[in-house]
């Protein structure tokens, strides 16, 4: 159980890790590399004390219940293979991350590369060690979303921008591919397990679906190491940290394509198709690559189109697919993260010391940077294989299984050729790099003076070097144990025979290698002045860019085609969308209650309902009012439709519902409140709207009308309806027996809101609070209409002493109210679980109270004695909602469970406690919160104004300046 | 006592719905309170209508649900008058700033050609 435990450690700490490294401060790039680095270290700890189980076929895997009723839990499994993998990740992660503490600027926000990196590293870590298929698509889409984010790190350049999205759109479209050849692999298999989809690759070749299965699987696994034709986006994911471009792009994001092809070889592999596919792709984007690598300029962009021609050299060896093609493929994924992360890091390294990776303006650097010069020299041989570097045998090995028979097919007869000619592509840009970078006569436009980097930060350059020459010359004891324990993970038990050695005498593959050296020293010398300062490249590979056209598509896709669709199926302006909405809705009334048997009988009224009857003649006077009167007489409609509330309120008391009534009047003050402080900012409407009386207006109110009526008539059966048959059986019984006995309280509808469905509350609660913020922010940027700023006419005509004295009975009475509404609100809480009312009543009334203390005054006067800080209000009682919730899990119960007793307390009796109360409290608070926050933010718009020219001193110039930054002020008085 | 209240029910929505269909902005707030009102009513009369029955239950002892209104859609219309509250605050902040900076209180932000 141990070991299960901590391949589980080894998933979750780099996130875990990650969380606590946004949190650090943005200066910190010190404890921020500690963070990481030990995160790293813990890693490759864990996985040295796993190594023993996973040696030589042995294999981990733990499950762990997530949701078992749905069939989903996290498997993960840990083989050699993945096991090798895990080792790059963890190891490059340490270097990388201790060579960006260096690479980044002082003033860079290191907390989001730092945290970046870390998810990626789980992520990496949860697509490798995944053993169920799904769960590997979901790693599989969070890396591209992570490399996403680091790409577009610097997120001011556009190219950051262009490139980082341009990666996401590529690989994450590559990733849905994945998802769907995985759902039919699983619906094939009858499994979504790993271990049994590798053990059933027979059937799944033979399958009629195998062939749409390789495709969507391809899609995914080439886009993701950019293999041909969806190359493009590496170069432009150049525009990342130079450390992320060494961790992600090279070492080990892109390598997840080939790695899922080799993982996945057992299970898909070794037929025709896959072997014309993937070898085919494989060998075309390896000769392309090379070809464009040695053209250009920028010193990152020849690293990455030699990343796209390696990855397609592991792709070709993926395709062909006998088991030393496939040991040789994880070697080379090995040695090409080793030289390529260490390649990276230099010409890191140079960009940062000199000013620029133009290779056209570096030159003669070896005399500046002996050791980096040195290091890189050691690393690009690598990359061009000569011997006595880890890159030469393993590009050894490629040659020779190109050269082995395989199936006689065209390409099989091709590849030995396109092997030795991009080899020696790959050897004439590994020159070019050093002989520009390094020698020749000493630049002297550099924007910076050349020197040595930090010593640490050449450390990780110097130790990954330092391996591609031990790997290199004595490869069977650095790798030997670790590549055969990985190729049994691929290929099971009966391994072929291989060896690793430096000289396996005068083999077909030598030559080739040979050939291949000296026909990449004669491609770079003998047209080297056009390659080294000409154009990037031929004409013609110039005029096909693939980058372009992606833009045009996605231009297409993205915009055009919508914005079609868009115009072809919205309706124009809110009206119409509301009239299609409630259109809809009576259809759909229509078609779901047609059929239904219509048995209504005719309802009797009796004398005492009179009152009743004449309650509602006057709300539905005023409902009818206000829908006559909201055009031109605001006000007038305001009231009318308060007194609609008021009835409505009055209903809930007569129908035993003594807990709506006292919410509804409360919210009604509220309301009416919030549109008596808004009516001040509307345009002024005294004179008839031009063209009102016109035949198409007419006709659209009468349009209008129709349909308002249709919908009561039609409410008022549906209501009548449902009102005149007795009910069945109610889910309310259930809460009516239990809400004394498992909640703890007589208060039914209150026991329901704070206890049974806590959690809908909770959620309410959130959406008040989320509603509070918005308008908050909302209003912080709010610039009134010109005609609104200055003062309303009354107060303008009005004489300084009648202002004063404006109100001035009425403000006495309200500010000694406030005391008494406290006390209610307080009686309204502690009452709630027993009798009516309860945390939202409570609440409001409470924010009713301050209010009041607003309207007396003015916002001044009490913002000078009042300290109300809503946002706390708002967030205390969201954290005491979700304490009490969670509270619950340390009982081991679910979310939200509450206990309840009653206690003795001396005097007062027997009183209840409940952890509903408790939650009540949160509600509470954040109801207090939210509508303060409401009400004070639109209240606070009233200090936009001008200020009253004061008979000493003259009216300012700008009334707007004066407004708004009277208005900051305020809000941040306000907090 | 039930025709009374469809009928209520009935005008509030009618009335509701008139003004959600209007151009201006302040129509469509009222409108939607006028609607509140309405769909509350309705849901709180799916549990049919009790008059006079006692709200607060006994401290134990057998409880005969018949004898109490059904407490389930006052739970939710409490929900529902909340979160409506919520709602006509933030379309009355969307309709100033709107207001300020299209300069018109129409619902589209200018006036139809």
């Amino acid at each position: 159980m141990v070991e299960q435990n901590l391949l589980l450690l080894l998933v979750l700490t780099p996130f875990v890790s990650s969380v606590l490294a946004a949190t650090l401060p943005v200066g910190s790039r010190n404890a921020e590399t500690w963070l990481a680095g030990l995160t790293m270290l813990m890693a490759l700890g864990i996985l040295a004390v796993l190594y023993p189980a996973v040696a030589q076929g042995g294999k981990i895997s733990g499950s762990f219940e997530w949701a078992t009723s749905i069939g989903l839990d996290l498997t993960f499994r840990l083989d050699g293979f993945a096991w090798l993998f895990m080792v790059l990740v963890s190891g490059i992660g340490m270097l990388v991350i201790l060579y960006a503490r260096y690479y980044m600027a002082a003033d860079d926000p290191v907390p989001r590369l730092y945290s970046c990196l870390l998810a990626f590293a789980g992520a990496m870590s949860g697509l490798i060690l995944s053993g169920n298929i799904i769960m590997l698509v979901v790693f599989w889409e969070l890396t591209s979303l992570v490399s996403f984010l680091l790409i577009g790190y610097w997120y001011q350049r556009e190219d950051a921008r262009h490139g980082a999205r341009m990666a996401l759109v590529v690989t994450a479209s590559g990733g849905l591919c994945l998802l769907v050849a995985m759902i039919l692999i699983g619906q094939i298999v009858g499994s979504y397990r790993l271990d049994d989809v590798l053990a059933a690759g027979g059937r799944i070749t033979t399958h009629p679906l195998y062939p749409v299965v390789l495709v969507l699987f391809l899609l995914g696994a080439f886009t993701k190491s950019a293999q041909f034709p969806f190359h493009f986006w590496l170069p432009n994911a150049m525009a990342a940290p130079t450390p992320v471009s060494s961790y992600l792009h090279s070492a080990t994001m892109v390598k997840a394509g080939v790695f899922l092809l080799l993982r996945f070889h057992p299970a898909l592999g070794g037929t025709e198709a896959w072997f014309q596919l993937v070898t085919g792709t494989g060998l075309v984007t390896l000769l392309m690559g090379a070809f464009v690598a040695l053209f250009k300029h920028d010193l990152k962009g020849l690293l990455a189109y030699s990343t796209i021609s390696h990855l397609g050299l592991i792709t070709a060896l993926a395709g062909i697919g006998t088991p030393l093609a496939l040991i040789a493929a994880i070697f080379h994924i090995v040695n090409h993260a080793v030289f390529k992360a260490s390649l990276f890091m230099a010409a890191g390294i140079i960009d940062h010391e000199t000013g620029t990776r133009d290779m056209r303006r570096l030159s003669g650097l070896a005399k500046a940077m002996p050791i980096t010069a040195t290091l890189a020299i050691i690393a690009s041989a690598s990359m061009a294989g000569v011997p006595l570097m880890n890159g030469f045998l393993s590009k050894e090995m490629f040659f020779e299984a190109t050269y082995l028979w395989n199936n006689g097919s065209p390409l099989d007869n091709a590849a030995p050729y396109v092997a030795v000619l991009a080899g020696a592509l790959s050897a004439a840009y590994s020159l070019r790099f050093i002989v520009t970078v390094f020698f020749g006569p000493e630049a002297t436009d550099l924007p910076r003076k050349p020197h040595e980097p930090p010593l640490l930060m050449g450390l990780p350059v110097a130790l990954l070097v330092a391996l591609c020459l031990a790997i290199g010359v004595a490869p069977q004891a650095m790798l030997g144990g670790w590549l055969s324990s990985a190729a049994i993970g691929v290929l099971g038990p009966d391994l072929p025979y291989f060896s690793l050695k430096i000289w396996h005498g005068l083999t077909p593959a030598l030559v080739m290698s040979l050939i291949a050296l000296s026909l990449g020293i004669l491609i770079y010398l003998l047209p080297r002045r056009l390659i080294d300062q000409g154009n990037e490249g031929p004409a013609i590979m110039r005029a096909i860019n693939f980058g372009s056209g992606f833009d045009w598509l996605l231009d297409v896709f993205g915009r055009r085609v919508p914005q079609m669709l868009l115009r072809l199926a919205s309706a124009p302006g809110l009206q119409a969308q509301l009239r299609v909405m409630v259109l809809m809705s009576m259809a759909g009334a229509y078609f779901a209650l047609g059929p239904l048997d219509w048995h209504i009988p005719w309802p009797r009224i009796n004398a005492q309902e009179l009152v009743f009857a004449l309650l509602w003649l006057v709300g539905g006077a005023c409902a009818i009012g206000a829908a006559w009167q909201a055009k031109y007489h605001r006000f007038a409609a305001l009231v009318l439709t308060g007194g609609a509330g008021l009835v409505t309120c009055a209903t809930f008391v007569w129908l035993s519902a003594p807990d709506l009534a006292v919410t509804q009047l409360l919210v009604e003050i509220a309301t009416t409140t919030l549109l008596l402080l808004g009516l001040r900012w509307l345009p002024k409407r005294n004179v008839e709207i031009p063209g009102d009386a016109k035949f198409r207006p007419r006709f659209r109110r009468f349009r209008d009308l129709l349909i308002a009526l249709t919908c009561g008539v039609g409410m008022t059966a549906i209501a009548l309806a449902v009102l005149l048959t007795r009910p069945g059986m109610s889910v309310g019984d259930w809460f009516l027996r239990h809400s004394y006995v498992e909640g703890g309280g007589t208060n039914v509808v209150n026991v329901i809101l704070v206890d049974f469905r806590a959690f809908d509350t909770f959620g309410e609660i959130a959406v008040l609070a989320i509603v509070g913020l918005t308008v908050y922010s909302l209003l912080r940027r709010f610039r009134p209409a010109p005609e609104s700023v200055e003062r309303p006419r009354p107060q303008r005509e009005a004489e300084e002493q009648a202002l004063e004295a404006y109100l001035f009975v009425p403000a006495v009475l309200m500010q000694w109210m406030f005391a008494p509404i406290i006390t209610l609100s307080a009686y309204l809480f502690f009452r709630g679980h027993d009798l009516p009312g309860g945390g939202f009543a409570a609440g409001v009334t409470l924010a009713v109270g301050l209010l009041l203390q607003y309207v007396a005054t003015n916002v001044r006067w009490v913002e000078a004695r009042l300290t109300i800080l809503p946002v706390r209000w708002m967030g205390t009682g969201l954290c005491v909602a979700a304490a009490v919730g969670a509270g619950s899990w340390i009982f081991g119960v679910p979310f939200l469970t509450t206990h309840f007793q009653y206690l003795e307390l001396p005097l007062v009796g027997k009183v209840p406690a409940s952890t509903a109360m408790l939650f009540d409290v949160g509600v509470f608070s954040l109801v207090v919160g939210a509508i303060v926050l409401m009400l004070i933010a639109i209240a606070h718009q009233s200090l936009r104004m001008a200020p009253r020219p004061k008979p000493a001193e003259e009216a300012p110039a700008d009334p707007e300046a004066v407004a708004s930054t009277e208005s900051t002020a305020a809000v941040q008085e306000k907090g | 006592m039930e025709l009374i209240l469809a009928l209520a029910i009935g005008i509030l929505t009618s009335s509701g719905v008139w003004l959600l269909l209007r151009p201006r902005s302040y129509q469509v707030i009222v409108g939607l309170c006028l609607l509140a009102y309405g769909v509350n009513l309705f849901i709180f009369s799916m549990g049919r209508l009790y008059v006079g029955a006692a709200p607060i239950m006994p401290k134990g002892g057998f409880v005969d649900p018949t004898a109490y209104a059904d407490p389930l859609p006052q739970a939710l219309v409490l929900t529902a008058i909340v979160i409506s509250f919520a709602t006509t605050a933030l379309f009355l902040v969307v309709m100033i700033a709107a207001r300020g900076i299209t300069g018109t209180d129409h619902v589209d932000g200018r006036e139809r050609d």
